[in-house]
């Protein structure tokens, strides 16, 4: 058995006979007896080596794909060698939230330039140090828009289902009214937003690319909503946000993203990290852990968690959100990640990825049965239709080694990114024309 | 210790109320602000908006506390002190020259306590 | 300290990517974003500096003593690691074929099982990635619960004066409403006033057990069967289960519901504030109602379902997965001698901790506790000056992580310490001298604590100006 226990026995007994008391059992005196366990019916411990074989075991039960094509909230993108080896250091995995700014300015600093990375690719004013992941962000983003005369929130239809899902939750659970926009052509139908759209609507959460890889017309999703005085949630795939407009071009009032991309493991969908920034009028509004500048007794710069009075150890029931900690590890991955590649290398990968992608559009497209489902400007992600039963084919794939795109009904959901050479684009075609 | 001017009113939520013809002028005590310390950021209604009797009307926050704003009287906000949403401090500096909020078309009253009444209540208060 | 920023030199890089083998892709000018992206630019060994500079910064388990009460500061096996780690676990996309994730799934399939008989509960999801995340979900299935049964007047949660912030916050975000009880003499639910609070309007009580003031409530199954009796459920905070893991459980006691933190109990790290993992467990009268995806075995193996009256999702996908992995590391490491051996030592090294503590210092409740303790420091602010803050701050200067402070509320000058098992005699014994020599100090020579720390990197910070002037990203020089 492993035991993490430091004490041996015979200090433990030392201890004890401190307290007049015999056994560890003695402690628990105030627990009523007819609760009290005998034994939890568990296995024994075992030796590390014996669970490491186990959980090794265990592991190797899954497939690891060699050939991604498979994305839909979930990307599979390079993770540069520095990030791994910054996170891994104990100081950084081993600590908590920093409450003791005097010795945790190195954590405070990472959040603050995190912040600040957040804040340069979305182009908005401030961010947060982070939420449980981007279907959480988007959910908080909704509540926390919430004015007395204000309530009602409208979502795109062509938003994840998984964000739209968590979304949902959220809203029902505050009874907030949810309406969800028809979809035209695989993106938001305007005129059903226009129809939608009144003067006590709290406001629209669109997502760009959106699920099927579309770029919404996001600038006049915003003209409409604010006409209405509502306010505009733009979920987003951050590796966009170098090559393609930001929140502050597009006039959206808060950014929320899944943070995946930038330097997570896909993990089978954790931990990951949920991106939120907004604009400087929303400050005071948004939840979560929030880092300031400030400066010691000596006048020296440091670093401190801030506005804290909107959170929930402060206002206990008035809290707008319950949310007392951050993805503080995934966030220092999001942000080694940023500063390895700079903006050359992040906007590199935006603009591979998309490239990419179009070449795997056009290569599909050769194959009988094969084609977009739309005409309209995709990122990296893209609907195909599929001549036979799309899970059959992927199925298929998948025992070819590749992880072809998502089954959405009987169509497919492609993704490529900087992962998908050329080379392995041509013998995913070909391998398809194999399988039919 | 602490300066209560006899020309206003009280209440035991620690605002003070000051008519002035029809409006009502409301502001928090020195007491108040004392007890709260470095103000950091204040929330108030907007004008137009409705206030009531005993109700929250907004906040005031330091560092690691917050505290409700409770209206003395049920009526209109007709005016509103922007002044100290850029700079709260000045609620520490004078609480009696920043007031918070003004009320118009006043239809109840709480029962306001005089400057010594009001001194007594705090006393008690420890 | 410099920032990224301030390091940045232009046109500094690695080289990470190769260039684009297909057709460069051009996107019509008018998607095309124009803002300056001002991310750093900087070399590897630059970063890596950085990095290194900052970790020296920071204070975690494996740098030192960290009681910090209520947060189970334990020392974190390097094995959760290594295992999570695990190409085979990190590779796998969350919406691979069944077939190709069943390492996954029994991953998640016997986390729930060994929680489940942990806790004593029939069921549970990994979707909550926090704990105040599992609070949220486990509020809603009570909400739900009393709803599918049409009994919609259930709109009151039982919050005592001493529980975490969040538990009444997540109540408000449920919907409900919360009702304060006052703790009694002994610290515990003041079993008159939960009377006068329950009836037909409670949804259900929230309470975490031991208590926020370390204590075990010996009356629970009288609390327990109050709530019930009036038709209400009982929610159980896991926050504290370090100190009962193994020996009594929440199921037992009565609780309907709870949320675990396996960033605290079940020793996965807490990361400089997270990922954590807050899974929610049930009993069999909630388990139709938890979020989906649930997982499931049969003859084929391990698969998905979606609960029968789902509440739908709090999060994206199955939670923070690798954060399971290492709870389940752990506990397959401990297993059931090893639990209940890691819970009696927390208490033990906790009672021994307050024992050589309230020779000098006042203990908030002088019984004996469970994994934590709270010190109350009232009297020695009124006749010294020396506040929770100060005796905190002074204990930076020794390499202690400070207690936490001012927790719980209704404690005034409040420290709570909460040691864990994974600390030995010795530093039990050293950190007791540390402590006592605060207390001295706070006597002899007060101003030293006031104006402490003084050998960390940074003195006290001015936290007026962070919120009254906020500056919450680097402001970039004109450039």
């Amino acid at each position: 058995m492993a035991s993490y226990v430091v004490n041996t026995k015979k200090q433990q007994q030392q201890m004890l006979k401190e307290l007049n008391m015999e056994t560890l059992d003695d402690l628990y005196i105030d627990v009523p007896k007819s609760v009290v366990l005998k034994s939890l019916d568990i296995p024994e411990g075992k030796s590390e080596l014996e669970v490491y074989n186990e959980m090794s075991e265990t592991a190797a039960k899954n497939t690891v794909f060699k050939h991604i094509f498979r994305g839909a909230g979930a990307y599979n993108h390079y993770i540069p060698s520095i990030v791994n080896a910054v996170v891994n250091k104990e100081e950084f995995l081993t600590s908590y939230t920093p409450y003791q700014p005097e010795i945790a300015q190195g954590i405070l600093q990472s959040i603050f330039e995190y912040q600040t990375q957040m804040c340069e690719l979305t182009g908005l004013d401030v961010s947060n140090a982070s939420v449980y992941d981007g279907a959480v962000a988007a959910a908080e983003a909704s509540l926390m828009i919430q004015e007395r005369k204000r309530s009602d929130i409208i979502v795109a239809g062509t938003v994840n289902p998984q964000v739209l899902a968590v979304i949902k939750t959220y809203c029902e659970s505050r009874d907030v009214n949810l309406t969800i926009l028809k979809t035209d052509d695989y993106s938001v139908d305007l005129k059903d937003l226009k129809s939608k759209l009144h003067d006590n609507i709290a406001g629209v959460v669109v997502q760009s690319p959106n699920y099927y890889g579309i770029i919404e017309d996001v600038k006049v999703i915003s003209e409409l909503t604010h006409s209405h005085g509502g306010k505009v949630i733009m979920h987003t795939n951050p590796i966009a946000l170098a090559l393609l407009k930001n929140g502050k071009e597009l006039d959206v009032d808060i950014c929320t993203a899944e943070g995946q991309p930038l330097g997570m493991p896909l993990s089978f969908g954790g931990p990951y990290l949920g991106i939120m920034t907004c604009k400087k009028e929303l400050m005071r509004r948004l939840p979560g852990r929030i880092v300031g500048q400030t400066v010691d007794t000596n006048n020296k710069r440091c670093f401190v968690l801030t506005l804290q009075a909107r959170e929930q150890h402060i206002r206990r029931e008035k809290a707008s959100s319950n949310i007392c900690s951050n993805q503080a590890l995934c966030a220092m991955r999001a942000s080694v990640y940023c500063a390895a590649l700079g903006p050359d290398g992040l906007k590199q990968v935006a603009v591979n990825s998309a490239s990419n992608a179009h070449y795997l559009a056009k290569q599909l497209a050769t194959i009988d049965g094969f084609k977009l489902k739309t005409k309209k400007e995709f990122f990296n992600e893209f609907l195909m239709s599929c001549p036979t039963d799309s899970h059959k084919l992927t199925d298929l794939l998948a025992k070819r080694g590749i992880l072809a795109g998502l089954p959405v009904e009987n169509n497919i959901l492609w993704c490529a990114t900087e992962m998908n050479s050329k080379k392995e684009i041509d013998k995913l075609v070909e391998t398809i024309k194999e399988v039919l | 210790m602490f300066n209560y001017p006899k020309k206003l009113k009280y209440t035991e939520t620690h605002e003070w109320v000051k008519k002035e013809n029809d409006i009502y002028i409301i502001g928090i005590s020195d007491y108040a602000q004392d007890a709260l310390g470095d103000i950091v950021f204040v929330n108030l209604p907007e004008v137009d908006d409705e206030v009531f009797v005993q109700e929250s009307f907004g906040d005031v926050e330091s560092v690691k506390a917050v505290s409700d704003l409770f209206s003395p009287v049920t009526g209109v906000v007709c005016e509103v002190n922007e002044d100290l949403l850029d700079n709260p401090a000045l609620l520490n500096d004078d609480c009696y020259a920043n007031w918070l909020i003004k009320v118009e078309d006043v239809s109840e009253t709480d029962e306001f306590l005089d400057a010594d009444s009001y001194r007594e209540f705090c006393e008690s208060q420890g | 300290m410099k920032l990224l920023f301030e390091i940045s030199s232009k046109d500094r890089k690695l080289d990470l990517i190769p260039p684009c083998d297909t057709e460069i892709y051009s996107f019509d000018d008018k998607l095309i974003r124009k803002e300056k992206l001002r991310l750093p630019e900087v070399s590897e060994v630059d970063l890596s500096r950085h990095y290194t500079n900052l970790a020296k910064e920071a204070h975690g388990v494996n740098n030192g003593f960290y009681p910090l009460g209520s947060c189970t500061m334990k020392y974190n096996p390097s094995i959760n690691e290594v295992v999570a780690s695990d190409k085979n676990f990190t590779s796998i996309h969350p919406l691979q074929p069944v077939e190709t994730v069943q390492g996954c799934l029994e991953v998640l399939y016997e986390a729930k099982k060994l929680l489940c008989e942990i806790t004593g509960m029939d069921d549970m999801s990994f979707q909550p990635a926090a704990g105040a995340h599992g609070e949220y979900a486990g509020l809603i299935l009570i909400k739900k619960y009393h709803q599918d049964r049409n009994d919609y007047k259930r709109v009151n949660i039982i919050v005592p004066d001493s529980a975490h912030g969040t538990n009444p916050a997540s109540a408000t975000m449920v919907g409900f409403k919360v009702v304060n009880i006052p703790s009694n003499e002994n610290g515990g639910v003041d079993i008159e006033k939960l009377k006068a609070a329950v009836g037909e309007d409670t949804a259900g009580l929230m309470l975490t057990n031991p208590n926020t003031l370390g204590l075990f409530d010996s009356n629970i199954l009288e609390i327990t069967r109050i709530v019930h009796d009036a038709g209400g459920l009982c929610y159980y905070d896991g926050a504290n289960l370090n100190a009962i893991m193994g020996r009594v459980r929440p199921g037992d006691m009565g609780f309907d519901c709870v949320h675990l933190n396996l960033h605290k109990t079940f020793s996965t790290p807490h990361g400089g504030g997270g990922p954590g993992s807050g899974p929610v467990g049930c009993k069999d009268i909630l388990k139709d109602f938890l979020p989906t995806l649930e997982v499931a075995k049969n003859e084929n193996g391990f698969h998905f379902y979606q609960p029968a009256k789902t509440m739908g999702q709090v999060r994206s996908f199955y939670g923070n997965f690798l954060v399971v992995v290492k709870a389940l590391t752990y506990i397959k490491s401990l297993g059931k001698e090893g639990i209940a051996e890691a819970s009696g030592n927390a208490v033990l090294n906790a009672n021994y901790l307050m024992n050589k503590l309230k020779t000098h210092y006042d203990v908030a409740y002088d019984l004996i506790c469970m994994h934590e303790f709270v010190l109350s420091l009232g009297k020695m602010k009124r006749e010294y000056g020396v506040s929770a803050m100060d005796i905190a701050k002074g204990c930076l200067d020794y390499g202690i992580h400070p207690p936490t402070m001012y927790f719980p509320l209704i404690v005034s000058e409040a420290l709570m310490l909460e040691p864990t098992e994974t600390e030995s005699k010795e530093t039990l014994d050293q950190a007791a001298d540390i402590f006592i020599k605060l207390y001295e100090t706070a006597i002899s020579n007060p101003e030293k604590l006031h104006n402490a720390p003084s050998k960390c990197y940074i003195t006290r910070p001015d936290e007026v100006q962070a919120a009254r002037k906020p500056i919450l990203t680097y402001q970039f020089k004109n450039d």
